[in-house]
């Protein structure tokens, strides 16, 4: 009797964890967020959140640090995944050749990844500190001015967006490497016999066969690269002069900072539609593209 | 069969989920030996202190036992980071949680915020009415500093205020005496300051928020405040001068990326011996002369802050204090314990250990001072009456005032041709942020 309860509700059953952990742990904050942006509350225990309506996103489209943190977080986005995206796969390309000291090499380019992004953080704020700094002391051995890097409100985002590329180009690498392994020999076979160049295969073969793996990549990195937090929080906290905010960090200043708890929440809001936007569009280009070479 | 694995992994997925939710998280506690003979009036009570990770709270540490021992209390206590302490704090009491009972909070940071909203229990009555707790012994400033709304918010335990830490053997060599005016002092730097053999003339705090403290003694000696009544002066010719001098002497003699240093890089760059003049709160003295840092700790001198327009106005304020929250079980039990730690006692041990306490009469006896440096005795004892009661815009949203002015002297810092407009544009900021807390 009882099993035959079971057997009929068995997909209900088995998903039902899934589902409660998504509801519970996602889909229930989402909505609170949406909810909070609606008010103004200090987290206070005596004045209860205030109903402001749109005020908050009213505020925000006219506040110029706004509109300043869209633009670093778009620039660094932007920056960075298209520096990661062509030297992953350029170096994704030189590890699948064949030499010697391959599996080495291998190894070394994927120790970034594994670092731990605070750590590297900090480490990296030494190696660009103006005065002891190794990336001066490195300019100074080729007789190129001292450069301020993270101290400078012009350089600070690129002096970011390094570290970014530093430490993400071998994920970047490590997927493409992967969509390599998987394109098969005989296009390359029948091109030889057509008297193709080097070049030619890589544009007319490797490349479009490695579209779709590309773009995956390039849609995980996006992803996090938009909410990049650690390494800006760690290195510079949005500064100097609000050079290095983004988003991220202003939602964390807004909220933990300023105890603006609703003006946070709107933010966060704007910031999803931002981030489903983009990846709606990545998407999009995808299947383009596939469609295109299937 | 098939259907009992089936029923089987059901049972152990489930399993598995509850497990994984119902694992809590538990901190690091410590809580000393409760035995002891005598009267103990809160036998088998329990409270839970939570202080940030401050040489404060390694003083009292082992001195719980023998709170524990003569009232019968079981103290909990939870050491936090600086920033993570105030996000404890923030989710536990907006959760109106019961415990800490006790805490350790910045009331000029957090004070009027927390008091705000209902998360610091008023303290006038116990301390008051209690005539052997000798309230009347604490320093008035720093009783001020920890007031909200006319209340007595927290109980003050760390005061500090901002002093001139600089170099006697460099000062000595160019045959120039300790500087009494910011204008010496501005000449003295100019005069030392040689990058080219590693010694800048200036350092002091240059990042956004954590400058502001450090600026404000400039910003009083000069004749200015942040704010006056309900409105903000950040953009008067005082608070102009004020903030071009302190950012003028690090864009001009501090060294580069000075606008990324906050106490600890600052403190470290002076102790490294690669400053001559350093200005920062007395309470990190212990970071600016570290004698693991180089071999110049026995070169380094403290002197009162340096005078301006408007005579020698530097901060004394209380950094940290000791709160109770409104939500505590046994406030008794609690105020017991805050009593304790805040008594003559207590203090004087705490202070031995090189924590500046809020009492006079600690200050006055012999054993109060053995925790510091003479010199810096001397400079305590001296500021320690008078001075200003607050380090930052005395607002509730001090975070966001704070990166208003600081980015002031940022401006400053980097060079930005239009200053005024800047600071104008900040001091609107700032009102606005002073009539949204009037409403």
């Amino acid at each position: 009797m009882q099993y035959n309860w079971f057997d009929r509700n068995l997909k209900w059953i088995y998903t039902m964890p899934a589902v409660i952990f998504v509801l519970v742990m996602m889909v229930f904050p989402i909505l609170y967020t949406v909810r909070i942006s609606f008010f103004e509350w200090s987290m206070s225990a005596i004045t209860p959140p205030k109903w402001v309506g749109l005020d908050n996103y009213m505020t925000l489209l006219k506040d110029t640090r706004f509109w300043g943190a869209v633009r670093s977080t778009m620039f660094f986005t932007v920056a960075a995944l298209a520096v990661e995206v062509v030297l992953g796969v350029a170096i994704a390309l030189l590890l699948t050749r064949d030499f010697r000291g391959k599996n080495v090499m291998k190894t070394i380019f994927l120790l970034p990844m594994v670092s731990t992004p605070v750590a590297m953080g900090l480490v990296w704020q030494l190696i660009y500190e103006p005065t002891i700094g190794a990336a001066n002391m490195l300019l100074k051995a080729v007789g190129l001015k001292p450069q301020l890097w993270l101290a400078s409100p012009d350089q600070a985002i690129s002096s970011l967006i390094i570290v970014d590329v530093w430490q993400w180009t071998p994920m970047i690498a490590l997927i493409v490497m992967a969509g390599l392994a998987t394109i098969p020999t005989d296009p390359y076979e029948a091109a030889d016999v057509d008297g193709a160049g080097r070049w030619r295969k890589f544009i007319s073969i490797t490349l479009p066969l490695l579209k779709p793996t590309i773009m995956v990549a390039a849609m995980l990195r996006l992803i996090d690269v938009l909410k990049t937090f650690d390494i800006i929080y760690a290195t510079t906290q949005g500064g100097p002069n609000l050079a290095t905010e983004t988003l991220n960090i202003y939602g964390y200043v807004l909220g933990f900072q300023y105890f603006k708890l609703g003006m946070a929440s709107s933010l966060l809001v704007l910031f999803f539609a931002l981030v489903m936007g983009l990846t709606i569009v990545m998407i999009w280009m995808r299947k383009r593209m596939e469609g295109r070479y299937e | 069969m098939k259907r009992f694995r089936k029923l089987c992994m059901l049972t152990g997925i489930w399993t598995l989920l509850v497990s994984v939710l119902a694992t809590g998280c538990t901190g690091i506690s410590y809580s000393g030996d409760k035995n002891g003979e005598l009267a103990q009036p809160f036998l088998g009570k329990t409270i839970t202190l939570v202080t940030a990770n401050h040489p404060w709270a390694d003083a009292i540490r082992p001195l719980l036992p023998e709170f524990e021992a003569a009232t019968g209390m079981n103290v909990i206590i939870q050491g936090f980071f600086e920033d993570q302490l105030t996000q404890k704090l923030t989710l536990q009491l907006t959760t109106g949680s019961a415990t800490p009972d006790v805490f350790m909070y910045r009331p000029l940071q957090e004070g009027k915020l927390f008091y705000k909203n209902g998360w610091l229990e008023p303290l006038d009555d116990y301390a008051r009415e209690d005539a052997e707790y000798a309230y009347a012994d604490f320093s008035g400033e720093a009783i001020r500093s920890a007031t909200v709304d006319g209340k007595l918010a927290g109980i003050p335990v760390i005061m500090e205020q901002e002093i001139l830490y600089y170099r006697k053997d460099l000062l000595k060599k160019a045959g120039i005496p300790v500087p009494d005016t910011i204008e010496e002092l501005i000449s003295a730097v100019r005069k030392l300051h040689d990058p080219d053999n590693g010694v800048y003339g200036f350092i002091a705090r240059g990042q956004r928020s954590p400058l502001v403290t450090q600026v404000s003694s400039f910003l009083y000696s000069e004749g200015g405040d942040f704010t006056n009544g309900q409105k903000a002066t950040i953009n008067t010719p005082e608070a102009m001068r004020a903030f071009s001098i302190y950012g003028g002497l690090l864009r001009d003699y501090g060294p580069p990326g000075v606008i990324n240093m906050s106490w600890p890089q600052a403190s470290a760059f002076f102790a490294e011996g690669k400053a001559a003049f350093y200005t920062d709160a007395n309470s990190i003295y212990k970071s600016a002369i570290d004698p693991a840092r180089s071999n110049i700790s026995e070169h380094i001198g403290f002197a009162s802050f340096p005078a301006g327009r408007s005579g020698t106005r530097f901060y004394n304020i209380t950094s940290w204090g000791l709160a109770m929250n409104p939500r505590a079980v046994d406030k008794e039990a609690a105020w017991a314990f805050i009593r304790w730690a805040t008594s003559k006692e207590i203090v004087l041990e705490t202070q031995r250990k090189g924590n500046p306490g809020a009492r006079y009469s600690v200050w006055n006896m012999p054993g109060g001072t053995e925790g510091f440096p003479k010199e810096m005795v001397e400079v305590i004892k001296q500021e320690g009456a008078g001075g200003v009661d607050h380090d930052r815009p005395t607002v509730v949203n001090v975070a966001e005032a704070r990166e208003t002015v600081g980015e002031i002297v940022q401006r400053v810092i980097t060079g930005d041709p239009d200053l005024q407009q800047a600071a104008d544009k900040a001091n609107a900021a700032l009102q606005a942020i002073l009539d949204k807390e009037a409403e």
